[in-house]
């Protein structure tokens, strides 16, 4: 975990880092974070506590405790990562333990719709691809340089053409995926529909 | 791409403008708060020196922290106590209508927006919350967000979202006697998995649903996200109208009949275009458990729990994990699984038909001296009317211990928990490991009766053995 924890903030163009493999389909939430944690009104402290009971189980042997992990920022996951609850508080666990990306096979979708809201990116990859990704760290680290613009993931040994929603390429390449000024500028059609929805007036 | 149904209709009336990303800029017509998700939302509004745009569009309540056995204030945890005091404290600030405990309104979130008739046909509903998707049984697009989507909604009170793709989920026949909405849901979630719903939104329809009840509605689109899909929904009739007719928040007098009027235009087209269309025989489902960690793991009472090689590659992975982490063998029965606690509460099955259908199959009998039992009415709401007709009476007779309302045990966030390695039998939503409050326990997912069954039982049983025809 990063002592000084600084979120990021504007435009989101390169991510350069090590990786951090986690193997298994459907982790949820729950797992990220358990709920006891959620007992906060402020996201600070989550960081120490991300994956704690998964990690409690493998005494010290579970990937985020791995000393060759230290210092590592982008995760590689499998598929339907971040399933279930739709607590903010599991990326937000995951950022401040140091984490600034995630590739997975597939991410389910209130998950990512919250990395994108506090500037992580997250791509998908084939599960072929992952696997060897997976492999490759089991002997070594392996740095990756990503660039949003391309997707291109490259390193010493490996390359990869990343996928990400157009959608959120965008977002991250503009700086507007901090949404709330960007939806703040509509405010005269928001106060329009404000005015002329049906419901709104029974 | 999907083309005039309910979905396509609410997303459309709700736009108000196309991003330069691609992605939509959607109006929430009601955004319903809670002390777990809010606090640091309300905090980023300070840090932004923003306001909340339409107070009158947000309702809150207290449910995820709240004890379910003592629940005067202060409350015993001060963390917990902090929290309710943080909601009491923004609510205040903020001008947000409060629905406190005590207040004879307070509840799981997702029971009480119903109940107090906010929830209606055509709105979109957003919520810091996963099981938002409950509200979508009255034809109301609804979807969980995160924090940050909490604080631009209140701020905007509008999201940016990519529009999701439809699957109309037909059920045709109608359930067995002794089968129920949540049978059914589990029985989808297991066809089809617990990511298949990435990206869409589930449109439940055909002639099984339409003969459910507005709370087994409820039950069914609430556990939408367990199958991946955001949001769930089925398309508004009389029975979701005469649901709301009268409750608190209701229009009224002529109001009532302009929105009726609104409503009944508000369904999918006959002719409409879904992007999938799957379907499924409600008669041929049975009483459905769970018997790994994740809810599309689960099988008919009298199946066995599936061999690995039965199972698709894809589905093997989490299979071992979770053969290894329930302590079950491949090709074991599920039926006569001991069990250690038993829970009925939740967003998904703590409303007041919920109670009358696990009561009635508790009336007379005892809970096994082996087994810990407690139920957690949705609300204040459905505590009242379960006391009304002496539920609570049967309950307490039984050997159930009745409790206060709140989430309790279905996440475990105050102190109703597993403890160790203990197997619950639960009318929740999530199996997940480590989700009731031990990082070792088990659960396993029924429907209400269910659980009452194995309650008496001691052990995972048949409710059809219990309940005459």
């Amino acid at each position: 975990m990063k002592s000084e924890f600084t979120p990021p903030f504007g435009k989101i163009t390169q991510i350069v880092g090590k990786c951090i493999s986690l193997i298994g389909n459907d982790i949820d939430t729950d797992r990220i974070i358990p709920a006891r944690f959620l007992k906060c009104v402020n996201f600070d402290s989550l960081g120490k506590s991300v994956f704690e009971d998964d990690r409690e189980t493998l005494k010290g042997k579970h990937p985020f405790d791995l000393k060759e992990n230290k210092n590592a920022s982008i995760l590689i996951v499998n598929s339907n990562f971040g399933c279930g609850s739709s607590r903010e508080h599991a990326p937000q666990a995951l950022m401040r333990w140091g984490i600034k990306a995630i590739i997975g096979e597939s991410f389910a979708e209130i998950f990512y719709s919250n990395c994108i809201a506090i500037g992580i990116p997250c791509f998908t990859l084939s599960k072929k691809s992952i696997q060897v990704i997976q492999k490759y760290i089991d002997n070594k680290s392996l740095f990756l340089e990503i660039e949003l613009k391309s997707s291109l993931a490259k390193s010493k040994d490996l390359n990869f053409n990343l996928e990400i929603k157009e959608s959120s390429r965008k977002m991250f390449l503009s700086g507007e995926w901090d949404a709330t000024s960007t939806l703040l500028e509509n405010e005269n059609l928001i106060e329009d529909k404000f005015k002329n929805l049906p419901y709104l007036k029974f | 791409m999907s083309q005039d149904t309910l979905f396509d209709k609410v997303w459309d009336l709700h736009k108000v403008s196309s991003l330069p990303g691609g992605s939509d800029q959607i109006f929430i017509g009601l955004h319903l708060i809670h002390e777990v998700t809010s606090p640091q939302a309300f905090g980023a509004l300070k840090d932004k020196n923003l306001k909340v745009k339409f107070p009158t569009r947000t309702v809150a309540t207290v449910d995820h922290i709240v004890p379910t056995d003592n629940q005067s204030r202060p409350f015993k945890d001060n963390l917990a106590e902090q929290m309710i005091e943080t909601l009491e404290k923004n609510c205040l600030q903020h001008k947000i209508r409060f629905f406190n405990i005590g207040s004879g309104n307070q509840g799981i979130v997702h029971v009480v927006a119903p109940e107090l008739g906010l929830t209606q046909p055509g709105m979109t509903i957003a919520c810091g919350d996963s099981h938002t998707s409950t509200h979508g049984a009255f034809g109301s697009i609804a979807f969980g967000i995160g924090t940050s989507q909490v604080r631009d909604v209140l701020a905007t009170q509008t999201i940016a979202m990519n529009k999701l793709k439809v699957r109309q989920i037909w059920c045709e026949n109608k359930l067995s006697h002794g089968v129920y909405a949540k049978d059914l849901v589990l029985h989808i979630i297991n066809e089809l998995g617990v990511k298949a719903g990435v990206g869409f939104a589930y449109e439940f329809a055909g002639p099984a649903i339409n003969a459910l009840s507005m709370e087994e509605r409820m039950t069914i689109c609430n556990m939408s996200i367990e199958g991946g899909a955001r949001c769930g929904y089925i398309n508004p009739d009389e029975k979701t109208f005469n649901y709301i007719k009268n409750k608190l928040c209701a229009p009224k007098n002529e109001n009532w009949d302009e929105a009726l009027l609104w409503w009944k235009s508000l369904k999918s087209d006959a002719n409409s275009i879904y992007d999938d269309v799957i379907k499924f025989d409600a008669s041929k489902v049975e009483p459905t458990v769970t018997w790994g960690i994740t809810p599309g793991q689960s099988v008919g009472i009298n199946q066995q729990i599936p061999l690995l090689e039965e199972l698709s590659p894809n589905d093997q992975f989490v299979a071992e994990e979770a053969y290894e982490y329930m302590g079950f063998k491949p090709g074991q029965s599920i039926k006569d699984t001991p069990v250690d606690v038993c829970f009925i509460g939740s967003c998904t099955n703590g409303r007041i038909s919920d109670l009358r259908v696990a009561a009635k199959v508790l009336k007379d009998k005892k809970v096994s001296d082996k087994v810990k039992a407690f139920v957690v009415p949705g609300s204040e709401k459905v505590a009242n009317e379960a006391k009304k007709e002496g539920l609570d009476i049967i309950f307490k007779d039984s050997g159930f211990q009745w409790r206060e309302p709140g989430c309790s045990m279905c996440l475990a966030m105050n102190s109703d928990k597993l403890i160790g390695n203990q197997v619950s039998a639960s009318s929740s939503n999530r199996n997940f490991k480590g989700r009731q409050g031990s990082p070792s326990g088990r659960t396993l997912l029924m429907s209400p009766a269910m659980v009452a069954a194995a309650a008496i039982n001691g052990k995972v049983s048949d409710v059809r053995e219990f309940i005459e025809r």
